[in-house]
């Protein structure tokens, strides 16, 4: 895969999937578009109107956590937000990221603040932060997440093998 | 064989004996998708072309989140659920027959089953010894076409569960309790396993109540063992053939052992934002008094007929505060039924209880009780996070039904001993 690079925006621990697609609008879950329009709005609402595309959501410990709702990494992913770093994720939030074929990098985000420059290399295991030059590490994928991101999402993995084809 | 809840089951699904850490490919028996989540499961299977399902009668589209609908673009979502079952023979569950999470043990769910739902709270079915979990929309469409999915068998904290509860100490203060201890991402991806003299003597009520809130210390599933407490709650739902006992091997390795005494625990209440964020009322009687605007009973955590039984107990004969809102979500068609026979409902709204239809209510911020700017809830719901409720200057605390039938009382957070 290529390097992706952006600006890093940072949201700190404990980010729900409420604050990323709340309930208050529930009604916009089949227009995805108009929903993407609100991406994490509760957790800043600037964010959606002032990222570009390509840039980082950096979250702390535990990114995605509450409900299963797919739409909440879909939006982060058609926003153009390259990939999200966290120090953890929920378990929901992290599978459904790989199922829509939005990277998602389980790495320490103490360093990376608001604005930095970052370049994330995911065959390398590396997130650069070239704002204040370090690296920082991290360990791949599980290799049956890896496949199904390589395929594009499990949408496509299915429709390329009609079955499920992990080992 | 020394294995676990969660090894045993997967084990039966995978045709081989797994560990945890393993990578399976599992059969799935029970599906489930709700109106939040189901239009993008169907769309997505639409994009591939592959509108079946295998298991008609175990895959159950829910309309429960908005219902009745509040709005069009909603209304014409359950159109869509409504028109897939009909095209692909799987169960719908019509507005007004109640929460997935309710509606699957009553009619669905057998002990050892793989039961997965586009839905967080999927991880109640635990409670009925099923290895039920949530995923997202996608994965249980395929799930419901392939009949199968795959997982990493997860590891495994056994909770060991000992004494007896105290008067106004309820399970939902234990599940609160260990939530509070462990955090919010304590137990991440694990299997949180139930068990001890206290689990034992647990009607399914109860069980299925800590079961639903696994998922908010991030594990994967709650399990329960399936024993003469399943057997007649089976019975009496009308499945006794359902039944087979279940338990963990003996000298099954666990990561870790948590142990719970909960005679020594008090009534326990989640303050804003985070579901672990727990104080107990000796800690809250020492604070500034917490104005409560709306008191919500009911939800898929707690809104069996027994948690409305203890609310009403509370509030017989005596009137909400003026300034507090009270309102009742029966979980199904049949706990409100069950409700209304007995007279818990009559109790309940003469008590100035607004009773609403069986369903998820207000706790996921659709409608039927959205807050305003800067008001506080107290609800049984499972999840207190910005905005939950439908607007992100409302306040929620989290709390057992003895809790919420007190606060209702005195219009703030308050301990249910001074009342029962």
């Amino acid at each position: 895969m290529e390097k992706m690079k952006g600006k890093a925006w940072t949201f700190g621990d404990d980010i729900s999937t409420d604050h990323i697609a709340p309930g208050r609008l529930f009604h916009l879950r089949s227009n995805l578009p108009e929903l993407a329009k609100h991406v994490l709005e509760d957790a800043d609402p600037e964010f959606a109107g002032k990222m570009s595309k390509g840039d980082f959501v950096v979250g702390g410990n535990n990114f995605g956590l509450g409900s299963s709702r797919e739409h909440a990494p879909t939006i982060i992913r058609m926003a153009g937000v390259s990939a999200v770093l966290a120090k953890s994720f929920a378990r929901i939030f992290y599978r459904n990221a790989i199922n829509v074929g939005m990277p998602v990098i389980i790495c320490n985000t103490d360093r990376i603040d608001a604005g930095d420059e970052l370049e994330a290399d995911l065959d390398a295991g590396i997130v650069r932060n070239l704002t204040k030059k370090i690296e920082i590490p991290f360990s791949p994928l599980p290799k049956v997440m890896q496949k199904i991101l390589e395929d594009g999402g499990l949408l496509n993995h299915i429709a390329k093998y009609g079955d499920f084809n992990l080992d | 064989m020394r294995q676990t809840l969660a090894e045993k089951i997967l084990s039966e699904h995978a045709g081989r004996a797994v560990r945890a850490g393993e990578f399976v490919i599992a059969s799935v028996d029970v599906c489930l998708v709700q109106d939040g989540t189901g239009p993008l499961a169907v769309r997505q299977l639409q994009k591939i072309e592959l509108e079946r399902v295998a298991h008609p009668d175990k895959t159950v589209l829910f309309l429960d989140h908005a219902a009745p609908s509040p709005r069009k673009e909603l209304s014409n979502d359950h159109v869509l659920l409504r028109r897939f079952a009909r095209k692909t023979g799987a169960v719908l569950s019509e507005v007004g027959d109640g929460v997935c999470h309710q509606i699957m043990p009553e009619g669905y769910l057998s002990p050892g089953d793989v039961h997965v739902g586009a839905d967080s709270h999927t991880c109640t079915g635990g409670g009925l010894c099923a290895f039920a979990t949530g995923m997202g929309s996608t994965d249980v469409a395929i799930a419901m076409a392939l009949g199968k999915t795959w997982f990493r068998v997860p590891e495994t904290f056994r909770i060991q569960v000992s004494g007896k509860f105290p008067d106004g100490v309820y399970p939902k203060d234990l599940v609160l309790h260990l939530i509070g201890m462990i955090g919010a991402d304590g137990a991440t991806y694990k299997s949180l396993e139930y068990g001890g003299e206290t689990v034992d003597a647990m009607n399914m009520s109860s069980r299925l109540t800590i079961a639903n809130m696994a998922v908010e210390a991030g594990a994967k599933v709650g399990l329960f063992p399936s024993d003469e407490v399943t057997r007649e709650y089976l019975q009496s739902v009308g499945r006794g053939d359902a039944f087979r006992p279940i338990s963990p091997d003996k000298d099954a390795e666990y990561e870790r052992v948590i142990k719970i005494d909960v005679s020594k625990l008090e009534p326990t209440v989640s303050f804003p934002h985070t579901v672990d964020n727990t104080k107990t009322m000796t800690q809250i009687r020492d604070m500034d008094p917490v104005k409560i605007d709306q008191v919500v009973i009911g939800t898929c955590t707690n809104g069996r007929l027994e948690d409305l039984q203890v609310a009403a107990a509370i509030l017989k004969g005596k009137k909400r505060d003026r300034d507090t809102r009270l309102l009742v979500a029966p979980a199904s068609r049949a706990v409100m039924t069950a409700a209304l026979k007995d007279g818990t409902l009559q109790t309940l709204i003469d008590s100035g209880a607004l009773i609403l239809p069986p369903g998820c209510g207000p706790c996921v911020g659709v409608h039927q009780g959205v807050l305003g700017d800067g008001e506080a809830c107290l609800t049984t719901q499972n999840r207190n996070f910005v905005g939950r409720m439908g607007n992100p200057q409302g306040f929620i605390y989290l709390g057992s039904p003895a809790t919420a039938a007190a606060t209702a009382l005195t219009g703030k957070l308050t301990d249910p001993r001074e009342v029962i």
